[in-house]
Formats: C-alpha cells, sequence, structure tokens
C-alpha cells in the first residue's frame, strides 16, 4: 500500500471552470449575478420586476436554470431581453461547466448584467461558483424568520438578500426584524433589502443600489446622449 | 442531493492519483470536510457508496474527518465558537467574526493498492 498526499479542494475543477466564466465576463465588461433561492421565492418575478426598472439604461442578458421546462426564459423574452435556458434534468444546482457551456451558445459580449437564475433550492447552490461576480439571494418572508439559522449557507455566501413578499406580513405572522437579525447574524456583510415585486414596494432601494455597483458603460451611455 | 455530484469529484481527485503512480486500486480516501458546508456526511457515504461502482475505488473505504466551524473575532480577538446556531456575529464585542475552519471539503490522501499486492490477494 503506498499514501499518497493529496491536499486538494473537491470543489477544484468546479472552480477552475468558474474562474474562466469569470475571466470571460471581465474581459466582456460584464457583471454577472448569480440568482439563487428556494423554488417558488419569487427570483423569476423579482427578475422581471428588476429589468422593467433597469433595462432602458443597461444592455441586459439572462440565462434561466431549471429542473424542466422553458417557462421561465419565455417570461424574460416576453420583456424584449434576450435568454438562455438550460434544463438540467434531475441535477439540483448550476455549476460552472453548464454556465460555460450556455455562454459558449449565448455570447455575453456587449451585455452589461448577465442574470444567471439558478435551480430553486436552499442549499446546493450554494457550493458551487459559476463565476458570478455577485451573489443574490431572494428570501420570501413567509417562508419562516427561523430559516437563515436553518440554512445558513446559502445567506452566508450572498452579497445581497432580497426580503421577497414583505406585503404579506400581515398574513403570514412573520416578524420582519426577527428575519432580518437572523440574515446579518449568518452574514453580516450581507447588503439587506425588504422587497415586494408585486407592489414594488422597496424595488427602488435595491435597483438603486445595483445602479451604484454596476455602471453601463461609458462608450454606450454618451451614444444614447447623442441620439 | 448534489452529494452525488461531490461524491463523484472526490473520485476524481482518487483515479486521477491512481493512474498517476500506476495503481490498479484505491484502498482508502480521507476526506476533510467541514461542518459549515453544504454537506450532509450521512448523504456523501450514500453517495460515494453509489458513485464508486466500476471505478478503482470500488472497494475503497471514504474516511471523512469533520471540522467544527472555529471563528476569530478581529476586533477583540476572541475565538469562542459562535453559541450553537451559527451567529457570526462576535459573542464578546459584536463584530462580525471571520471564520478561521469549517469550509474544507478537501481530499487530504489516498491509499493506493501496489500492483504486486493485488495480484498476492487475488491468489
Amino acid at each position: 500500500m503506498e499514501r499518497v498526499s493529496v491536499v486538494t479542494d473537491v470543489r477544484k475543477a468546479n472552480q477552475d471552470i468558474a474562474q474562466e466564466n469569470r475571466n470571460l465576463f471581465e474581459a466582456c465588461g460584464t457583471c454577472a449575478i448569480n440568482l439563487m433561492s428556494a423554488p417558488g421565492a419569487g427570483k423569476t418575478s423579482v427578475l422581471e420586476a428588476t429589468i422593467r426598472q433597469i433595462a432602458p439604461s443597461y444592455e441586459v442578458a439572462v440565462i434561466e436554470g431549471d429542473l424542466q421546462t422553458s417557462i421561465d426564459s419565455e417570461r424574460i423574452r416576453a420583456l424584449g431581453v434576450s435568454a438562455y435556458q438550460i434544463t438540467t434534468g434531475s441535477v439540483c444546482h448550476l455549476d460552472a461547466r453548464m454556465v460555460a457551456k450556455a455562454v459558449a451558445e449565448f455570447p455575453v459580449d456587449g451585455i452589461d448584467l448577465l442574470f444567471i437564475e439558478n435551480v430553486g433550492n436552499l442549499v446546493c447552490p450554494a457550493e458551487f461558483d459559476l463565476g458570478e461576480a455577485l451573489r443574490v439571494m431572494v428570501f420570501s418572508v413567509p417562508e419562516g424568520a427561523e430559516k437563515p439559522k436553518k440554512y445558513p449557507l446559502m445567506f452566508h455566501t450572498a452579497d445581497v438578500v432580497l426580503l421577497n413578499k414583505i406585503d404579506l406580513i400581515p398574513y403570514a405572522g412573520v416578524s420582519l426584524d426577527e428575519l432580518w437579525r437572523n440574515v446579518v447574524e449568518v452574514n453580516p456583510r450581507a447588503a439587506v433589502f425588504p422587497i415586494s415585486c408585486k407592489t414594488g414596494q422597496g424595488m427602488d432601494a435595491w435597483v438603486g443600489w445595483l445602479r451604484e455597483k454596476v455602471k453601463p458603460r461609458l462608450c454606450r451611455m454618451l451614444r444614447r446622449d447623442e441620439l | 442531493m448534489h452529494e452525488l455530484s461531490v461524491a463523484e469529484s472526490i473520485l476524481n481527485i482518487a483515479v486521477t492519483q491512481a493512474q498517476n503512480h500506476d495503481a490498479p486500486a484505491i484502498e482508502r480516501i480521507k476526506l476533510r470536510l467541514g461542518e459549515f458546508t453544504g454537506v450532509v456526511r450521512e448523504a456523501l457515504e450514500f453517495a460515494f457508496e453509489v458513485a464508486r461502482q466500476g471505478t478503482p475505488a470500488e472497494l475503497a473505504v471514504l474516511e471523512i474527518e469533520i471540522i467544527p466551524l472555529r471563528t476569530k473575532c478581529p476586533n477583540c480577538g476572541c475565538t469562542d465558537k459562535p453559541a450553537g446556531d451559527f451567529c457570526l456575529l462576535c459573542e464578546r464585542c459584536g463584530q462580525p467574526v471571520e471564520i478561521l475552519s469549517g469550509r474544507e471539503m478537501e481530499v487530504e490522501f489516498v491509499d493506493l493498492a501496489e500492483a504486486l499486492e493485488l495480484t498476492k490477494r487475488s491468489t
């Protein structure tokens, strides 16, 4: 028997491809956003509401990840934004290789903001780097104030946590303060925005933050001004 | 059930080592697994049993060492583990703490069978 020291991160194979994706996005001047949540928290609705506010001044594209169907990419295309659908079959998360394959067929040249909507799942996507610049997590208030403690990893790895469906607080019996405190305890660095993509409440603060973080390219802005 | 992808990644790392060392089989794979990862030990062990079939690790033992979550406060230096429920604010001063360990998911070593040993055993 021979013992061979390895000391290799199991995530390395995925991370290597994620880094290639990241290099490509940077070379294209594209800010890639990995959008994650449990099923039904409102990722696609938040995306639609965000695109409606931001699309006039930004070039936006979307990669949709789902187990089955192209319902979500059709919803995005209905807004006049190009979308690419990845159907994972039974895989519960997107990985860097799936995204690399997608961008080989769906060029991101000239795109300011590329949203990558992950498969709805509160656990698995958190461990898979896709090469994104930002991780945005959508959590819907009715899911319960204790969830950040029960599923800490995804909250922990997010740069932004959007607390969606705040219009349902009176019916859900969930304390926004308690939920917010639990988010901060597992991720003190996250930017947290309570929103309702249905009523539009809080959307200005989130989209304003995004505009500050990601600037559309200057040349395109000048061109628009000249028109 | 992403433990299956994790098990496949572990096997890829181990099988590459076996190939590089011309070893016919893998006897043991040692994994260091942080407490603060999205991997459930039991699910990973089950996924490993499924994924190893038909590979040189078919009879290999997956040895898992759980690495506890340890943190340090950059403000006051407190290194107490956050109380129970993954609170990443310092117990003493309330500032965000840094994670020292608990995020590991790494193959530490593999034990490879030598060609001769295998022949000996089969006779």
